[in-house]
Formats: structure tokens, sequence, C-alpha cells
């Protein structure tokens, strides 16, 4: 199925960071995507005035491991090693809906065509949830881009945005190349390696002990987050099973109960969506925040890793400068090595404090908005059904 | 000497609110509370008396009434949580084994009663206090409303009495175990034995329709075991996301943002109870309302033994009439005339019975029990529900400012 994301749409999903696409001089969207079987295929729009590119407007299909791909490069690229590099959007993920249709078909028999046909409709509305998650995800890792000073100006990100030929054979070279190297060092020792130098910055110091907790403490949030979200939409599964018998119920009676029934039914009908309803928004709101600004702090914390890296290099080479000039051998060497890892190791500090400070800016930012957009949907739902419930009420004791 | 069989009768329904115009909360909460048996109910002045695990609350009973049954029209006592919990089952015991479905009481709670004991002053304590209170006088007035508990003297002992007998050991029926009795009920009801006439089609068609009609119920019966059951796991997980956004919050460094996630876990807090709310909502009302369904089946079938039996006796009367008039016929052949007169007398007198007993059965064909249908159980229903969206909106238009205020 393709899906058109119209302009409302992509305002409101749009929400998990703020401040991108603003810059006329790169515009980056995903007005549209491909979704078949597994694979999504996104359509990556880029409007520039920057000479760098070819033309002024222009657009690319690209699959999942494309971004990958580019995500990678860029981690792994030294030049960038003072910087946050944007988290990586996850795989699309259709494994619950698809898991949830499946067993649908096979309890068919058992509802009424009518039930089934809602619970189909429901799936349907769940699968185009996690396929516009998904584009918006891939869109904010390439706005996120576009909008750095130094990223935006990255080879391999122009030839992502503009290059109108398949991937995939760069993509198999990268990966003979790098072997994910960094990235494997990063996953294993970073939290160990972190909390284990010794700090001489206090900045520094206090960003390490902040994002250490903070990211294990929103980890647990976006669990716990999901685990909720997911509560919320089988009770309005139950809702949907209840009308659909209390129909039948309905249908069957001879009696002036029918209409008694039907109201009840009517009403369970409407619930449902309600019920839907503020599921779909919490998890956009709520849970979508909290789970990409876990992925951010992990990539904050990939920065403070490796400046523990070049600060463990930098006190090995004045260890390595010692024993040259213990030893009067290869002084001018071990000097020289000793400057590029002080060089190195300052920059990525000053580079490194300066990503974190405004990384603190965007995401109080970005919660902010969220927070606010959540409790606005709330209160509206919540408005929406006393009003309706009211209504059934009045209807009942007119009676 | 048969009689074709009279025409399906209908079950009547009768609605027992009828105001028609739209209210606010408060009207509405009042008109819940209005008196259709002339009897009005109310709960105050919740107070502690006591200290420490001993503690316990007193509420306050008062009731206002026109009916001449009581001592007054206006009187009070006070009563304790577990003094309903005694009326509760003074009352199952005495109505149930009639297949009569007495409505619960509140469920206990450990944790709740707890916070009350040790005196923690908060208010989620207060709340509770109020949230009993409330679910106890819409107990009373449900139990008054049922005109048979009404006549129940312990039901008048307990409004009148000024000191009532500590019960002990109460149980407390939750939502779910009072769903289970319904089910109970039901299969007491279908397992009636009816003896009956094979060839009777008016028969023949309310059984099947009774029969199908228990079927769906037991659906239902299911359904609603598993939305409550999904509804306590959303109660459980939204507990387990309000506390960690508090941790979270705590970690937060940016002060406002700080203070904006704590507050959000408290919201996260009371929607939790909201859930555990309207699962008990969700299970009391589906119950009551299968109640209600059941005991309109049972008058269903209870007039399948009063049919039978007025079958029976207009049978047995034109048995007996044909009689009479062979005897009659032997007293002409005899020509015994003193004894005729009196035969003759016998016939007139059996054959108005013999149309008296027609009339009967035809009329309890064409009629059953009514039974009351409350619609005011869907509108609790509904209004519960409406006052737990009402509680949401106030919830997060508190916590809106301390959102915008993040900076």
């Amino acid at each position: 199925m393709t899906s058109a994301l119209d302009e409302s749409d992509k305002e409101k999903t749009r929400s998990v960071s703020v401040d991108l696409n603003n810059d006329a001089s790169l515009l980056i969207d995903i007005p549209d995507a491909l979704c078949e079987r597994d694979k999504v295929k996104f359509t990556v729009h880029t409007k520039t005035t920057l000479s760098a590119f070819q033309k002024p407007e222009f657009s690319v299909p690209r699959q999942h491991e494309d971004f990958i791909w580019l995500h990678d490069t860029l981690v792994e690229t030294e030049d960038y090693a003072g910087l946050i590099i944007p988290p990586a959007p996850p795989k699309p993920d259709f494994e619950s809906p698809r898991e949830k249709m499946h067993k649908l078909g096979e309890g068919e028999a058992t509802m009424t065509k009518e039930e089934y046909n809602k619970m189909k409709q429901e799936l349907e509305a769940e699968y185009l949830a996690v396929f516009k998650k998904t584009v918006q995800v891939h869109e904010i890792f390439l706005q996120r881009l576009s909008s750095h000073a130094i990223l935006s100006k990255d080879r391999n990100f122009q030839i992502f945005l503009e290059y109108d030929q398949d991937l995939s054979v760069r993509r198999k070279n990268a990966k003979e190349m790098f072997g994910g190297f960094f990235k494997n060092m990063v996953k294993t020792a970073d939290e160990v390696i972190i909390s284990g130098i010794k700090e001489v910055d206090d900045f520094f110091e206090q960003e390490k002990t902040f994002l250490l907790d903070y990211y294990s403490k929103i980890k647990d949030s976006t669990a716990k987050a999901e685990k909720m979200t997911r509560s919320h939409k089988n009770v309005a599964d139950d809702y949907i099973h209840i009308s659909a018998t209390l129909n039948t119920l309905s249908a069957d009676d001879s009696t002036a109960l029918k209409k008694h029934l039907d109201k009840l039914s009517d009403l369970f009908e409407k619930l449902r969506k309600v019920e839907g309803r503020v599921a779909s928004d919490q998890e956009l709101k709520l849970t979508e925040l909290l789970r990409y600004y876990m992925r951010d702090i992990q990539a904050a914390k990939d920065l403070l890793y490796r400046r523990a890296r070049a600060l463990a290099d930098y006190e090995h080479s004045n260890k390595a400068l010692d024993k040259a000039r213990l030893k009067s051998k290869d002084v001018p060497q071990a000097e020289e090595h000793q400057q590029q890892c002080l060089q190195k190791f300052d920059k990525l500090s000053e580079s490194g404090k300066r990503e974190l400070t405004s990384f603190k800016g965007r995401r109080v930012v970005a919660f902010r908005k969220n927070l606010i957009e959540m409790a606005e949907l709330e209160i509206k739902h919540a408005k929406n059904n006393v009003t309706l419930l009211q209504g059934c009420i009045d209807l009942l004791k007119s009676n | 000497m048969t009689k074709p069989a009279a025409s399906a009768p209908s079950l009547s329904v009768a609605a027992s609110l009828s105001k028609p115009q739209s209210a606010t909360l408060e009207e509405l909460e009042e008109e819940e509370q209005e008196d259709k048996f002339d009897i009005n109910i109310s709960i105050t002045n919740p107070e502690k008396i006591g200290d420490g695990m001993n503690a316990y609350m007193a509420y306050k009973v008062s009731t206002q009434t026109t009916l001449p049954m009581f001592r007054s029209k206006a009187f009070t006592v006070r009563r304790r949580f577990s003094d309903f919990l005694g009326l509760y089952e003074k009352l199952s015991e005495k109505h149930g084994p009639n297949g009569y479905i007495v409505p619960p009481p509140p469920e206990k709670s450990i944790l709740g009663m707890t916070k009350v004991k040790v005196g923690k002053e908060d208010p989620s304590s207060a709340e509770f206090v109020e949230r009993r209170r409330a679910a106890l006088e819409r107990y009373l007035q449900r139990v008054v409303c049922h005109p048979s508990l009404l006549q129940d003297p312990d039901v008048r002992e307990f409004l009148e009495r000024d000191e009532l007998p500590r019960a002990v050991n109460t149980q407390a029926l939750s939502g779910a175990g009072f769903l289970k009795m319904i089910n109970k009920a039901t299969d007491a009801v279908s397992k009636m034995t009816i003896k009956m006439n094979e060839s009777d089609v008016w028969f023949e068609e309310k059984l099947q329709e009774v029969e199908s009609a228990d079927q769906q119920f037991r659906k239902i019966h299911g359904l609603v075991d598993s939305l409550v059951g999904h509804r306590k796991e959303l109660s459980l997980n939204t507990a387990g996301f309000a506390k960690s956004v508090a941790m979270l919050g705590s970690s937060e460094d940016n002060t406002a943002l700080s203070r904006a996630l704590s507050q959000l876990a408290e919201v996260e807090d009371k929607m939790e109870q909201l859930h555990q709310e309207q699962a008990s909502n969700d299970s009391f009302c589906f119950a009551e309302l299968l109640a209600d369904y059941i005991r309109l089946l049972g008058a269903v079938r209870g007039s399948f033994d009063q049919r039978m039996k007025a079958w029976q006796r207009w049978q047995d009367a034109q048995s007996m009439l044909q009689k009479k008039r062979e005897t009659e016929a032997k007293l002409l052949w005899a020509n015994k005339p003193d004894k005729l007169q009196l035969a003759k007398d016998e016939i007139t007198e059996w054959e108005a019975k013999v149309t008296q007993y027609e009339r009967d059965f035809d009329r309890v064909s064409a009629t059953v029990r009514k039974e009351v249908l409350r619609f005011e159980v869907l509108i609790y229903f509904f209004f519960k529900t409406l006052v737990a969206f009402t509680l949401l909106i106030k919830y997060w238009e508190a916590f809106l400012p301390e959102a915008k205020a993040i900076a």
C-alpha cells in the first residue's frame, strides 16, 4: 500500500524534534513511501539552494538499509568523533499487526462478519500507524543531519540525497571496509569505560553522571509506556467483541429489549473508537518521545565514550613519551604522537561541550512540546466522550 | 377438547426512570438518588474512630422517607464498613436461594484503609474515603430500590437501629465475584425442570428463545471477564509507568521539566485509580444487566409452570363435566327426577368452571409476570463512565500549565 502523508499529518507527527527543516538552503522530507511485504521504500525529496548539489530539487528512492549505511559511515568518520551523531532510525517493524492479522484469520469462523470486519479495520489502522511512525523517524534522521552545521556538508550525506542509482553496492563496500568495528566497540564497553576515567573537567563529570543515570531511567520509562499502550489497545479490542455480541443478541431478540440492547451495543462501539484514539495519541506523543530520546541519549553517551577513549589514548601517549625519554629512544615520534593525542582530545572536548549543551536545550524543548500536545489531546478526547455519554444518558432517560 | 396454542406472550418492560431533560453533573447525581419508593438515603461525615491498626471510619447514614413502615420520617445512625458487608451477607443468604440476585457492596481495599488507619493526611487518603462514602451511598440506595429487599427486616434494622451487633469475618464480593454468581444463577434457572406437553408449539418457541439467549449471555460473560482483566492489566501498567516517570523526573536536571515529569507521574497515578474503578464499574454494571435479563428469563420459565397448571385444571374440569353429563344421562334413563335436578345443577356449576378455567388458561398464556428492566443500571454505567472522563479532564487541565512552564 502507498501512503501519501498530508501536511497536517506531518505536522502532527513531526514532534519529537523541533526546529528542524527550517533552513531554506537545504529542505528534506519524505512525502511518500511504499510498503511491499517486509520492505519499505521511502521517497526522499530534497529542495536546495546549495551549489554542492547538481539540481535545486530532486527525489530518490531509498531503503531502510541505506539509512543505516549513512549512519554508520558518519559514526566511523574520525572527524565527527566530537559530534553527537543522530541515532539511526529503527527498522520498520510490522510484526505486531501482522501477528494479530494472522490470529484474526484463524479465528474468523468464530465471529460474525461484522465483528471480523471491525477487527480488520482496527488492524489496518494499526498497520497505518506503524507505517506513519517509521516514515517520521526516518525523516527526522535526515532532518537532524541537514540542520547540523557540520554534518550537513558530509559527502556521503550528499550522495545519499542525490545519487539516483541503487546504493546497495556502496553499502556492501562499506561493510567490508569498516566491519562495524567502532560500532561494536561502543556497544560492549561504553558504560565501563566512561565511568572509569578520571575526569578533569567538571562539565563532563556532571554530564557523565547525568547521562548514565538518565539513560537507564528513560529506557525503563519507554518500556513501561509501551506496555501501557498495548493494554489500552487490548481494552479497545474487547469493546469490539462485546459490541458485536450485543448486536447478535439484539438481532435475535423479538422483545422490547431489542432497543435497549441496540443502544448498549452502539455505545460500546463508540467507546472503543475513543479508547483506540487515546491509545494511539499516547503512543505517538509520549511513547515515541521517550523512545526517540532514549536513542538520542545513547548517541550522546557514544560521544562521551569516544572522548574517554581519546583521553585514554592521551594518557598512554604520555606514558610512552616518558618511557621514550627514559630510554632516549624515538623521542620525537613519541612527542608528536602525544601532541596529536592531546589535540584530538581537546578538539573532542570542545566540540563535545558544544554538542551536549545544545542537546540539553533540544531535549527540554521537545519534551515541552510533546507534553503540552499530549495533555491537550487527552482533554479534547475526554470532552468528546463526556458529550457522547451525556447524549446516551439523555436518550435513555427520554424513553 | 384441545385448544390451539395461544399466541406467544410478550415480555413487558417498564423503564423506571423517566426524566427527559439533560442534566449537569450535580443534577444527575441527585436524580440518581431520586426516590422511586419514597425513600432517600444519604451517607455523610466520615469520621475516623480510634488510632492505629484498629482504627475505622464511621459514616453517618441518614434516611428520609414517607413510608409508614419506618419509625419516623427522618432518622440517622452511624455505621462502619463492616456493617454494610454484614448486611449484604444476611440479604444474600436469605434471598439468594430464591434465585434473587442481591446487589453487592463496594470492595474492601486494604491499601486504602491502611493509609487512613496509619493517619496519612495526604489527599489520596481523603480521596479514598470520599470514593468509599459515595460507593456506600449508591449501594444502600440500590438496596432500598428493590421492593422485596426494602421489606426485609434486616434492611430496616440497618437503617433505623442505633447500635448494631458487630459483623465479623465479613467478605466483600468483588465485581468479578458478582459476575461468577450471576453465572451460577443462570445455571440454576436453566436446570429448572419443566413438565411439558410435547405437542405444545408455543412452549417449543419460548424454550428455544430462552435457550439461545442463555448461550449469548455466557459469551458476554466471557467477554466481560476479558475486558475486566485487560482493564486491571492497564491499571497495573499505568501504575508501573507512573513510578518510572517519577524516577525519570528525579533524574532530570532541568528544574521545570523535572517538576513537570513528577506532575505527569501523579496524573498517571490518578489514571491508574480511574482504570481500577472503571474495571469495577464494568463488571458490576454488566453483572446487574445480566441479572436483570436472567430474572426476565426466569419469569418466562416460571410462566411455563403456571400455564401447565392452568391447562391441567381446565382439562380436569372438562373431565369432571363429562362425568356429570354421563351421570345425568344415567339418571334420565333410570327415571329419578329429584336426583336429576341435582345433577343438572352440578352440570351448570361445572360448565361455569370449565369456562372459567379456559379463560384462566388463555390469560396465563397471554401474560408473563412483569419484570422491571432497570434502565437505571445502564444510566448508572454511562454516568460512572462520564464521571471518570470528567475527572480525567480535571487532571490533565491541572497538568497543562506545568507543561507550559517548562523552559
